[in-house]
């Protein structure tokens, strides 16, 4: 029960949409996850705090609700960084060169599927097909979706998003 | 007056087609000359030629292709058709320059790209809701059951269960509440064809659930949706909120007694909630694994009560064929599959896209006909069908029909209807890999079988590729799939293999020659090709020298570079880098 204490002062502070959407509950069923998804939407993820939260109001238990975020591969346990990269691993997307995309984002920024570099500009997350096959290979960064790519010219549009991101940063 | 329209699904906006959009729509804001109308519709399938403007005026209709903002300010700005003419893409009546419309038979694709489908009124012209408008008040749920079951339609999600029988089923469980779910969490990498149905035509698929609310007398409906669908899922949010402003849904549908509310379920990303048990599992906002069946969910299934599932594109047929009559359905297709499906081409083909044909057309004239056969010349080597549960059919079962029976007898599946062509430089075993480290991860862990013998796949495959082959590592794989697929609960499981065990019923070669000969005939498998430089093309401009991680390459500016093939780790930058193909892969 101590954890419940948590409830009463929230930390980090609850943002509106994840706060509402706790105070709304009133027990209805199947609520687990859209609450999850409200949490995430709030914080970019979810912090451990918010499972508790969760499970206070709830009455599922924090494990229980532990459980479930690791289940399903749209939660996060940790922050990302300011572009979060999509590499489609669809299968026209394979054939057409995925694995060939995957080498050059590690080249370039260093990073693997699932990572995130130190200074949070970049993470690396796979998509099993986002749906737009016919422009395959495709990586879509935030929310724009970039097709018919190769080598080259991901190389130019990662340098292009490294400067950006350096300058965000800094200004 | 004249009007465009921009196909604004996904894939369109991938294409840039927001950006034509946005033109056009400022155009239009300052314009104070005739007015023009600007709207928005879904994809008419021919992803291959986004983005697409459609341009109405007065008689003429002119279908624009791979459009600009420029090119869309020009034609705004009244420069005519023939001006445009390398965009032109159809024309009137008449078919589309490519022939790629020709052969399709457009029965849950009918308004996808034509009408607007944030706009009611749009669908409403098409006879919509005229379905559950004839349901309701001319037909007993009974009545409707039966012409569903007339129809033959069977679920257009992978199972082929048929959906009369299932409604059927459904209708006889006594029960207070019971519930339609839509599944929408189309999970198959290389299938698109809900999203644009969703995107293109909403209204369609809640008609279609409406009218099974009524046949089996359920008043509350769920669609659960991936969430990586936002554009879907904000277009059926307001296309619930139009419908049900207007008495279509909601309590008291056509002002009569009869109720039916659709809710949305977002899902968080995971395949195997697919499945139905697992679906539930997860609407319930519990971990999304499959239990045992019986009961099914016709008797017991979400928090308890009975309840109807059907994929999205299976709702979608439904409206035409409560309007039309389900002998008029059942006409069309083989004796086993009626109707039409809609299959979404991908991979090396020349014209990708949505496609819906009648059931029975070869595989061939759907790959090699609509779809303009294999990219940059390579040649037709095998079309992988129904995902990760599917298998690959090889160029030469070319001529197999599409009918349910018939592909699952070449060890593949209908599936949801994604279909990927692959040619020459595809390498099998590297397909059948790419398939079990997708299962195996989304593997939700309850059955033994499923969570550890499609890991022991992997790694037997993982050493294939990687030239760690043994002797027997075929007749291993074959065992163990025969076991998986007897001893997993679900879907997923029972199906895992398929892609495995097709890759070698046909492409055995391929797999000795990797295992034999250490040799990857589609120079695909990293380990398995070795590089060279070629004198004659090779420059000498130094930018392999420079990607080359482990300094391989040497020689000096404008002369002949030279790699060491004992210091190459095969990596493949410099076969990705060099821009004079200099570089040789064996």
């Amino acid at each position: 029960m101590k954890q419940m204490e948590h409830v009463s002062a929230p930390d980090p502070p609850a943002l509106p949409a994840f706060g509402r959407a706790l105070w709304r509950y009133r027990g209805q069923r199947g609520a687990l996850i859209p609450l999850l998804q409200s949490a995430q939407e709030t914080y970019g993820y979810i912090p451990k705090q918010a499972i508790y939260e969760i499970a206070g109001v709830t009455g599922i238990p924090p494990a229980e609700v532990y459980g479930v975020v690791t289940f399903y591969a749209q939660f996060r346990l940790e922050p990302q960084g300011r572009y979060v990269i999509r590499l489609c691993t669809g299968t026209a997307c394979h054939v057409n060169g995925a694995p060939m995309l995957e080498e050059t984002i590690e080249e370039v920024l260093g990073l693997k599927r699932g990572e995130t570099d130190g200074e949070r500009l970049f993470t690396l997350e796979s998509v099993a097909c986002i749906g737009c096959c016919s422009l395959s290979p495709v990586i879509m960064v935030n929310d724009e979706t970039f097709g018919k790519l190769d080598a080259r010219k991901l190389r130019r549009l990662l340098k292009r998003f490294k400067k950006a991101a350096r300058q965000e940063e800094r200004g | 007056m004249r009007s465009f329209k921009v196909g604004t699904s996904t894939c369109g906006v991938s294409a840039g087609a927001d950006k034509v959009l946005e033109r056009l729509l400022s155009l239009a804001a300052e314009s104070d000359g005739a007015p023009v109308a600007v709207s928005e519709t879904g994809c008419i399938g021919m992803c291959y030629r986004e983005p697409l403007v459609e341009v109405v005026d007065g008689p003429e209709r002119v279908l624009y292709a791979e459009m600009t903002p420029e090119a869309a300010e020009r034609l705004y700005r009244g420069a005519t058709r023939d001006e445009l003419e390398a965009h032109v893409l159809i024309e009137g009546e008449s078919g589309d320059r490519d022939g790629f419309l020709l052969e399709q038979h457009r029965i849950a694709l009918v308004n996808c790209g034509h009408i607007d489908p944030a706009d009611l009124d749009d669908y409403l012209a098409q006879d919509g809701y005229a379905g559950y408008r004839k349901a309701v008040t001319a037909m007993t749920p009974e009545e409707v059951v039966a012409e569903i079951e007339l129809s033959g339609l069977r679920g257009r999600g992978g199972g082929g269960f048929p959906t009369g029988l299932k409604w059927k089923l459904s209708r006889a469980s006594a029960a207070d509440t019971k519930y339609i779910v839509c599944n929408a969490d189309e999970g198959d990498p290389g299938a698109f064809m809900d999203r644009s149905l969703l995107e293109g035509d909403p209204h369609g698929v809640l008609e279609g659930m409406a009218i099974a609310g009524y046949a089996i007398g359920a008043c509350e409906g769920h669609i659960y949706i991936r969430a990586e669908y936002p554009r879907a899922i904000r277009r059926l949010e307001a296309a619930i909120e139009q419908a049900t402003a207007r008495g279509l849904l909601g309590r008291g549908v056509f002002g009569g007694e009869i109720d039916f509310e659709v809710h949305i379920k977002q899902g968080a990303g995971a395949f195997v909630c697919g499945e139905e048990t697992a679906l539930i599992a997860s609407m319930e906002g519990r971990r999304g694994m499959p239990r045992f069946r019986p009961p099914y969910p016709a008797e017991r299934g979400l928090f308890d009560k009975p309840t109807n599932i059907n994929n999205v594109e299976t709702f979608a047929n439904v409206p035409w064929i409560v309007r039309n009559g389900g002998a008029a359905f059942a006409a069309l297709g083989t004796p086993k599959s009626k109707g039409t499906k809609v299959f979404a081409l991908a991979g090396k083909v020349v014209r990708g896209g949505l496609v819906e044909v009648p059931m029975g057309m070869t595989i061939n004239r759907l790959v090699l006909g609509i779809g303009g056969g294999v990219r940059e010349g390579g040649r037709f080597k095998a079309v992988q069908l129904g995902g990760p549960s599917g298998g690959c059919i090889p160029a030469s079962l070319g001529d197999t029909p599409i009918d349910y029976d018939q592909l699952t007898a070449t060890g593949a599946i209908m599936g949801s209807g994604g279909l990927v062509v692959m040619d020459d430089s595809t390498c099998m075993v590297d397909v059948a890999r790419y398939f079990l480290s997708f299962t195996q991860s989304e593997s939700c862990g309850k059955c033994t079988f499923c969570r550890i013998g499609t890991k022991r796949m992997l790694e037997i495959l993982e050493a294939i590729c990687a030239g760690g082959g043994r002797e027997g590592d075929i007749e291993r794989l074959e065992t163990l799939g025969r076991q998986i697929s007897a001893a997993s609960l679900c879907g997923l499981g029972q199906t895992a293999p398929n892609p495995v065990l097709t890759t070698i019923r046909y492409f055995r070669d391929e797999y000795e020659a990797h295992i034999r000969d250490k040799r990857c005939p589609a120079h695909v498998c990293p380990s398995l090709v070795s590089y060279s430089i070629s004198e004659a093309a090779c420059t000498g401009c130094g930018a392999c020298i420079k990607v080359c991680p482990v300094d391989a390459i040497t020689g000096r500016r404008k002369e002949l570079h030279v790699l060491d093939a004992e210091a190459c780790i095969r990596c493949g930058r410099c076969y990705t880098t060099c821009q004079f193909d200099a570089i040789i892969k064996d």
